[in-house]
């Protein structure tokens, strides 16, 4: 008897660009991962069990024409919806509520709407006549300011504001009338005062800190502070592996999650920064191009922000490691520990490469 | 104001990506530039401000800390341990650790006070510490923790990252009191110390010598303080040494303290408070300084408690008091044979010159009687024979003949009147009367009735046990007079043999005739071995030939025709008893003075107390054949 194969295990569908700079950077995450973590082998493990599931998942999506992924879109957003309403109800986590246990597994439905909002506002205005009219305009603040103010009420700033930096570049990559752009922008600086009314003490605090760390260095000011002090000491080329010692003498907080870069940048001076930044510089080009070759306006817009949200992870966490952006809970994509973040990325990179290897087989 | 044709509803896919195109360029421009606007804070932080970053990362990775040189031991002169060092444990906290407010630190205190007894003092006296410490210095709580607590703390380490349990050295005395007025004691630093003491090489010390010989040598058994670069994490635990200068440990000190033979005078004293000192005539090291009664000096080595120092205070018999050093006595008939040697040295009299005692003596033109001790006299009597008797009317009229003034002078070449200069501080002077001290101290005339009771040590004259014992040692030894040194030898670490330590020479009372010395030392002998020694029988049986001199120390006057009767004064206003010897008369080994407090007369109380020292030493010194 003959085994027949389906025809794409036999060529599995995936943009080899992006596989290539996903596992460089991947690699040199559970690199540093493991010096963060005191040479904690067991938490590499772990981290790199997650990211193989990613990358599975990943691949999985890859195979999933663009069409069959746009028509989910709906129900995923509206899943995603009504998971963080009930992670605001029952949700579990340290003086948070982010997580949402279902049994075997613990996950944070709002990195899901990293992707569902994304994908929701550009299923919205695939169908219709771009640029965006005010209506459509509307339709899609209201599409991404719901899971951003539920996910903003957990709370988490950082996540919150991912999401609606998704959704706001989809908004950008559909044509959103530069006036109607500005206006935005100047609204929001003359919002920006309103917005410390409704920050929580703590966030006042890391503002407060962001713009004088030294007035409690000891404790507010310990994190920017021992993290600059740590990305500087580094220096042109690093203290080297497992040598830096701001992370080894655990002077740097939170160094295996959101200021692992602080680890990276001791060990690996400036020259590993410009390769790692370069590195995500490529993955954001090739994403753009990806969406500038796409043959529909879902999967365009899509690739298109989903790209560009890559820049504000990266943008945010490395302002804040280096002290020149207020300390946000944003990750850095694919190296900070964590398993949802990762696994949303690489599903995120999985519709990248759906949407690159179907590109003839659209109408 | 923007408005879309809803007649357009075609989609223009084309133009869409059009549009498309150009906002992603513009973007990856955007992008772009964000990206090196954020690698040249990177170039910043990394290059431009790389030196004081660097900087900063070593101060935190980098912890100078002083490492605390071993206190130096001490030994007696038969090398018995008599200060040592023993491992302990005591409780620092780190202030800033707990924000260093007052209400953490009762919280830290109270948490902590579940697994280690903290009483109230602690706990006060933490707090008043506070300022003496620099910012990050890690504060002792407590000492001498017990196993038992040591073992809870380091289970429960984990929820005090501001408290640590600190492996030391604790400074031990085995002895007790029975060396306490000789070694004194360390304590824990206090404020004065603090500021008297070079800050650098004590930062990391914590015990400093109070008193006594931990006191005067302080330096040497102190030793250098080394330090050592740790590295250390954020939460001030040390990891590792990075380099290390190791502390140059105290030197060891040997005294010259036989304990065999202080304990032998101890245990003679009894319960009576008394001081026994006795000195090695040859090169003026102390062998016996007794002062009793005295306290445990280990109750004051981790700082005594409020009660318990009040209660030793208060005891009866002041044993804080050190009495070889500081005691002020009368010297009575002891001071005879220097004042007989003062007249045999100036002329005044000769051995043969002798003096009729009938039991009374007048100054001419006076009618007070001065007495004899003997109802009717003595009789007929020399030099020798008014020694060996201690016949009072000898020494008054010889007083008379030299003068207030040239006793004083002779006498004070003997260390009378000033310290003697040994090596423990607090000595006392005594009192050397003379018309120039009366004129100055008192602003009074000198009165002659003052010289004739001076003749026999009363009156003005103070001495303390300890100018007695030396006084007697100069005189054996041929008017060499020492310091009296209790520090026999010192020994540096690693150096394989102790260094010898010399008693410095004071000054050598010139011998204008040799017989004047050898009568009064005949004088001596014959208290003791002379069929009318005031202390015949006290040497029954020694090994050795003891001379000596007995004393006894009025503590209230008597009215002029009363009777002294010793069984009916109670035992406070009895007299003082006091014995000086010497031994063996050949060739003196050992000079000793006793001073037992209202023992009554020094023949009965004071000298079997002698007698016992001068065993303890002479018999181990003849029978390891070290007899000259």
């Amino acid at each position: 008897m003959k085994l027949r194969l389906p025809t794409w295990l036999g060529a599995p569908r995936l943009d080899p660009v992006l596989l290539v700079l996903l596992v460089l950077i991947i690699g040199t995450g559970l690199m540093v991962l493991y010096s963060a973590s005191g040479q904690d082998m067991a938490m590499v493990k772990r981290q790199a069990i997650r990211l193989g599931f990613g990358v599975v998942v990943m691949l999985v999506i890859s195979q999933v024409p663009p069409l069959t992924l746009r028509r989910w879109t709906p129900w995923l957003y509206g899943i995603g919806i009504i998971l963080l309403m009930a992670t605001l109800g029952v949700g579990v986590g340290r003086g948070t509520q982010r997580w949402l246990d279902v049994g075997l597994v613990r996950f944070q439905p709002s990195e899901l709407m990293k992707l569902a909002v994304p994908m929701m506002v550009a299923w919205y205005l695939h169908p219709r006549v771009l640029p965006p009219s005010w209506k459509m305009i509307a339709v899609t603040l209201g599409l991404l300011l719901i899971p951003t103010l539920l996910i903003y009420r957990q709370p988490d700033l950082g996540t919150a504001l991912l999401v609606a930096a998704s959704g706001m570049f989809t908004l950008y990559l559909a044509g959103l009338r530069w006036r109607v752009l500005l206006g935005f922008a100047g609204l929001a600086a003359a919002a920006a005062p309103l917005l410390w009314l409704v920050l929580k003490e703590y966030q006042r605090n890391r503002v407060r800190t962001f713009l004088d760390p030294e007035a409690d260095p000891l404790g507010h000011g310990w994190n920017i502070i021992q993290s600059k002090i740590a990305v500087g000491s580094g220096g042109l080329s690093g203290k080297g592996w497992l040598n830096g010692t701001q992370s080894n003498l655990e002077f740097i907080p939170e160094r295996h999650t959101d200021f692992i870069l602080a680890v990276f940048a001791e060990e690996f001076g400036l020259l590993g920064v410009l390769v790692l930044m370069v590195l995500y510089l490529l993955l954001i080009a090739r994403g753009l191009y990806i969406a500038s070759i796409a043959r529909d306006t879902w999967s365009r817009l899509l690739a298109g922000a989903l790209s560009l949200t890559l820049f504000v992870y990266v943008m945010v966490n490395g302002g804040m490691v280096s002290g020149v952006l207020p300390v946000v809970g944003v990750p850095l994509p694919l190296i900070s520990y964590g398993g949802t973040s990762a696994v949303t990325l690489l599903a995120g990179f999985g519709m990248m490469m759906s949407i690159y290897s179907h590109r003839k087989f659209i109408s | 104001m923007i408005s879309y044709s809803h007649h357009r509803a075609i989609k223009d896919q084309h133009e869409e990506q059009q549009m498309f195109s150009r906002r992603a360029w513009l973007g990856f421009f955007i992008i772009t530039f964000c990206l090196v606007a954020l690698f040249s804070r990177f170039v910043w932080l990394q290059i431009v401000a790389f030196d004081s970053y660097s900087t900063r990362s070593e101060n935190n990775r980098v912890a100078v800390r002083p490492v605390v040189p071993n206190r130096g031991m001490i030994y007696d002169r038969r090398g018995r341990v008599i200060a040592e060092n023993r491992p302990a444990y005591r409780l620092e906290i780190t202030p800033e650790k707990v924000a260093g407010k007052k209400p953490e630190l009762e919280a830290l205190l109270d948490k902590l006070s579940k697994l280690i007894v903290l009483s109230k003092d602690e706990r006060a006296s933490f707090h008043k510490s506070r300022r003496h410490y620099r910012v990050f210095d890690s504060i002792p709580v407590k000492f001498n923790l017990s196993e038992r607590e040591v073992a809870r703390f380091s289970v429960n380490r984990h929820l005090f990252p501001a408290a640590d349990v600190v492996p030391y050295l604790s400074r031990n005395y085995p002895y007790g009191e029975l060396l306490t007025h000789v070694i004194g004691y360390v304590g824990r630093l206090d404020a004065d110390d603090i500021a008297s003491v070079d800050k650098g090489n004590y930062r990391g010390t914590r015990f400093i010598g109070k008193i006594g010989i931990e006191q005067f040598h302080e330096k040497a058994l102190h030793g250098t303080s080394g330090f050592e670069r740790v590295e250390t994490n954020a939460g001030g635990r040390v990891l590792n040494v990075l380099e290390r200068d190791d502390a140059i440990p105290g030197i060891d000190l040997i005294l010259s303290i036989d304990v065999a033979v202080q304990q032998a005078a101890w245990d003679a004293l009894g319960d009576r408070p008394g001081s026994v000192v006795a000195i090695d005539p040859i090169d003026g090291s102390v062998i016996a300084l007794v002062s009793k009664p005295a306290y445990d000096p280990n109750l004051f080595v981790h700082g005594i408690s409020q009660r318990a120092y009040r209660e030793v205070l208060n005891m009866p018999g002041r044993p804080l008091f050190n009495r070889a050093l500081k005691g002020g006595y009368e010297p009575g008939s002891t001071l005879k044979p220097f004042v007989g040697l003062a007249g045999l040295e100036l002329g005044v009299v000769t051995p043969q010159t002798r003096v009729f005692s009938n039991g009374e003596f007048f100054i001419e033109g006076y009618n007070r009687p001065y007495r004899d001790w003997k109802d009717k006299g003595h009789g007929w009597v020399d030099m020798r024979a008014a020694l060996e008797q201690s016949v009072n009317t000898y020494f008054y009229q010889l007083a008379m003949d030299l003068g207030i003034d040239r006793m004083h002078d002779y006498l004070s070449q003997f260390g009378f009147g000033s310290v003697t200069g040994i090596d423990i501080p607090g000595e006392g002077t005594g009192l050397l009367p003379s018309r120039a001290w009366k004129r100055a101290a008192r602003d009074e005339p000198w009165y002659p009735g003052e010289t004739v009771i001076a003749g026999i040590g009363q009156g003005f004259n103070v001495v303390t046990p300890l100018q007695l014992a030396s006084a007697v040692a100069t005189l054996v030894n041929g008017g060499a007079r020492y310091s009296p040194r209790l520090l026999y030898a010192a020994k540096s670490a690693g150096v394989e043999r102790a260094k010898q330590v010399e008693a410095p020479l004071v000054l050598q009372v010139p011998v204008n005739d040799p017989v004047s010395w050898q009568t009064v030392l005949d004088g001596m002998d014959r208290v003791v071995n002379g069929s009318r020694g005031t202390a015949r029988g006290v040497a029954v049986d020694a090994r050795y030939r003891t001379a000596g001199k007995t004393g006894t120390a009025q503590v209230y006057q008597l009215g002029e025709d009363k009777e002294y009767d010793e069984a009916e004064v109670i035992q406070s206003l009895r007299d003082h008893a006091l014995f000086i010897a010497f031994a063996p008369v050949e060739a003196p080994r050992i000079a000793v003075a006793v001073v037992v407090e209202h023992g009554g007369a020094g023949s009965k109380a004071a000298a079997p107390v002698a007698r016992a020292t001068l065993d303890a030493w002479l018999d181990q010194e003849i029978g390891r054949g070290r007899q000259p």
